[in-house]
């Protein structure tokens, strides 16, 4: 269970990096990656995950 | 070229080094009186009766004081790419199109680099007095990057005046950081004060870990604003709004924001055009929401009047310019060259000595304004309200010193018998290109000033001068290399001597076109 950024369409803009709970995202290259193995949807901590809901490119964040 | 567009040719880059050596400049600037003062950003007063520790804040901030804009530089450092809302002029993809310009990106720095690169440019460029953060995204919802920078720099460069830009949503919560590294300038952009009107332009927020979209999120995004502003306004900190005139959507409410910016204390109002190009990718861009006539922003502009000074020589620069407003010198500062310049020193002196001259300079424009005024004379058979506009060609220093062909922007003037203000500019696209004219730019031009009844320029070809004779609006280079206001007012006074005797009828203009296009075509053409 971990979300994905799909480095084509993110603008490196980093306002998800900040809000993820378990400091799971990262800069790589200019963009922004997430480590599955951190990322846990924020199930449990948030209503919706905090990355997606941050995010300003509709669909930029997915489900791996 | 990179994504890191500039506006300017190596050529002007030049003349900006002259404007480092060669500087004159307007008298007056920001006259008000605070809270209650009801004079414009164009009035010729000076300090007036603004108490002196609001003067000394500024008279040298090119944003804040109209007059300062021509002899001192303010910069941006995109240290804050992130955004907390989103705005339906704005596609992040590219950088915000409010406070930078659509289409063009930054270069992001992280806050070692930003310092680095402020102290380089502060020690080539004297007049380089504001240092501000303004995104590319929200510089509140970046708070460590921003305010890392801050601190460095307060302590590295303290002559250098500091402020930052922000939505307002993250403000109330981030006052005390401010006051700190006495970042003693901050923007809001304020776009409404009813949430109805605010569900048009916010499509949602992200606040207290969630996304919050239509009124609701309009509804404490203007309740944060208002806080905001009423934290800053008790703390002594000055405050600008920025507000984005969105014809059919938020025009005739901007007189309402404006009433309630001032209440709570707002030094400055601006009032921009929106940008919107499809090709900018904005929701507004895409449901072809149209930006202003050049008329319908100075009716909202002049409604406003007596409310907030109001602020209309910006330039809607991007997030990394460097510069005095409307040039852009960023290009001679990018990442790699100031990788190569190691360490920097900063001259303090240099500085100083630099901005004492200025301080002479812009006595002896006022003056000549003074006397110009003076020498007005009253004729029977004019009307004594008569006002025009006219556009100015210039490069700074307060003087019409630039050929018509070489003109980016036209600065314009109201000119009636008693008064000589700056209004607003317009920015074009350039008629002369590698030596020719190019024919078809000028009909753009004329839509640009098509509402001046002149133009004073220093220098002007035939072709051109016959196609704006044929539209009505008079080519003017006999006042070349005078100072703007005198140029103006002497013109006038002839103008009026002229209607007096008979030689030629006052028509009244028509309205003018803001040219969204000028805005991006530059850096598109470098790019």
């Amino acid at each position: 269970m971990a979300l994905k950024i799909i480095a084509s369409t993110c603008t490196g803009c980093s306002a998800c990096e900040p809000e993820c709970p378990n400091v799971a995202i990262r800069e790589k290259g200019g963009t922004f990656i997430i480590d599955p193995a951190k990322c846990t949807e924020c199930e449990g901590q948030f209503d919706s995950p905090q990355c997606v809901a941050v995010c300003p490119v509709d669909g930029c964040i997915k489900k791996a | 070229m990179s994504a890191n567009a500039t506006f300017v040719s190596i050529a002007s880059l030049k003349k900006g080094q002259q404007a480092v050596s060669e500087v004159i400049e307007t008298g007056g600037g920001c006259g008000t009186t605070g809270g209650e003062g009801k004079a414009s950003c164009g009035s010729s007063d000076g300090q007036g009766d603004m108490p002196a520790e609001i003067w000394d804040k500024v008279k040298n901030h090119p944003c804040y004081s109209e007059e300062a804009h021509h002899h001192f530089a303010r910069m941006h450092v995109a240290v804050a790419p992130a955004c907390n809302i989103q705005c339906n002029y704005c596609n992040r993809k590219y950088d915000c199109s409010n406070e930078s310009r659509p289409g063009v990106v930054s270069q992001k720095l992280t806050p070692e680099q930003a310092v680095k690169k402020v102290l380089a440019v502060a020690s080539e460029i004297p007049q380089m007095t504001v240092l501000g953060i303004a995104g590319p995204g929200d510089a509140l919802a970046n708070p460590k990057k921003t305010f890392d920078t801050m601190s460095a720099l307060a302590e590295k460069a303290p002559d250098i005046k500091l402020c930052l830009s922000t939505n307002g949503l993250a403000l109330p919560d981030q006052v005390d950081e401010i006051c700190k590294y006495n970042i003693d300038h901050v923007t809001i952009t304020i776009n409404m004060v009813d949430p109805e009107v605010g569900a048009k332009i916010y499509p949602w927020i992200f606040w207290d870990h969630k996304r919050v979209t239509g009124v609701e999120a309009s509804r404490i995004l203007h309740e944060r604003q208002m806080l905001g502003l009423e934290m800053l306004t008790a703390r002594g900190v000055l405050t600008k709004i920025n507000s984005v005139l969105i014809p059919g959507v938020n025009d005739e409410h901007l007189i309402e924001v404006n009433r309630e910016v001032k209440k709570r204390g707002a030094f400055l109002h601006n009032i921009m055009p929106l940008i919107s190009e499809a090709e900018h990718g904005t929701v507004f861009g895409l449901t072809g929401q149209r930006g202003p006539t050049a008329q319908e922003l100075k009716a909202v502009q002049d409604a406003c009047m007596g409310g907030a000074n109001l602020m209309r020589h910006c330039r809607q620069c991007r997030a990394d310019a460097v510069g005095l407003l409307g040039e852009d010198r960023s290009e001679e500062f990018t990442l790699d060259k100031i990788d190569a310049m190691g360490d920097i020193a900063y001259d303090l002196d240099k500085r100083q000595a630099y901005q004492a001259k200025v301080e002479l300079e812009r006595q002896s424009q006022h003056q000549a304004k003074v006397d110009a005024l003076a020498a007005q004379l009253d004729l029977d058979n004019i009307d004594p309200d008569m006002t025009v506009l006219m556009a100015v060609a210039t490069e700074g220093h307060g003087k019409v010193n630039q050929h018509f062909g070489h003109a980016t922007e036209f600065q314009i003037f109201e000119v009636n018998k008693d008064k000589a203000q700056f209004v607003g500019h317009r920015r074009v696209d350039l008629y002369c290109q590698g030596g020719y004219g190019e024919d078809e730019q000028l009909p753009s031009i004329v839509r640009a000033i098509n509402d001046c009844h002149a133009v004073l320029v220093a220098k002007i070809g035939a072709c051109p001068r016959d196609e704006l004779k044929a539209a009505g609006i008079e080519p003017v280079d006999e006042y070349a290399h005078e100072y703007i206001e005198k140029a103006a007012l002497s013109w006038f006074g002839n103008y009026r001597k002229r209607i007096a005797n008979g030689e030629l009828r006052h028509v009244p203009r028509g309205d003018a076109e803001i040219r969204q296009g000028a805005l991006t075509a530059a850096a598109e053409a470098e790019a």
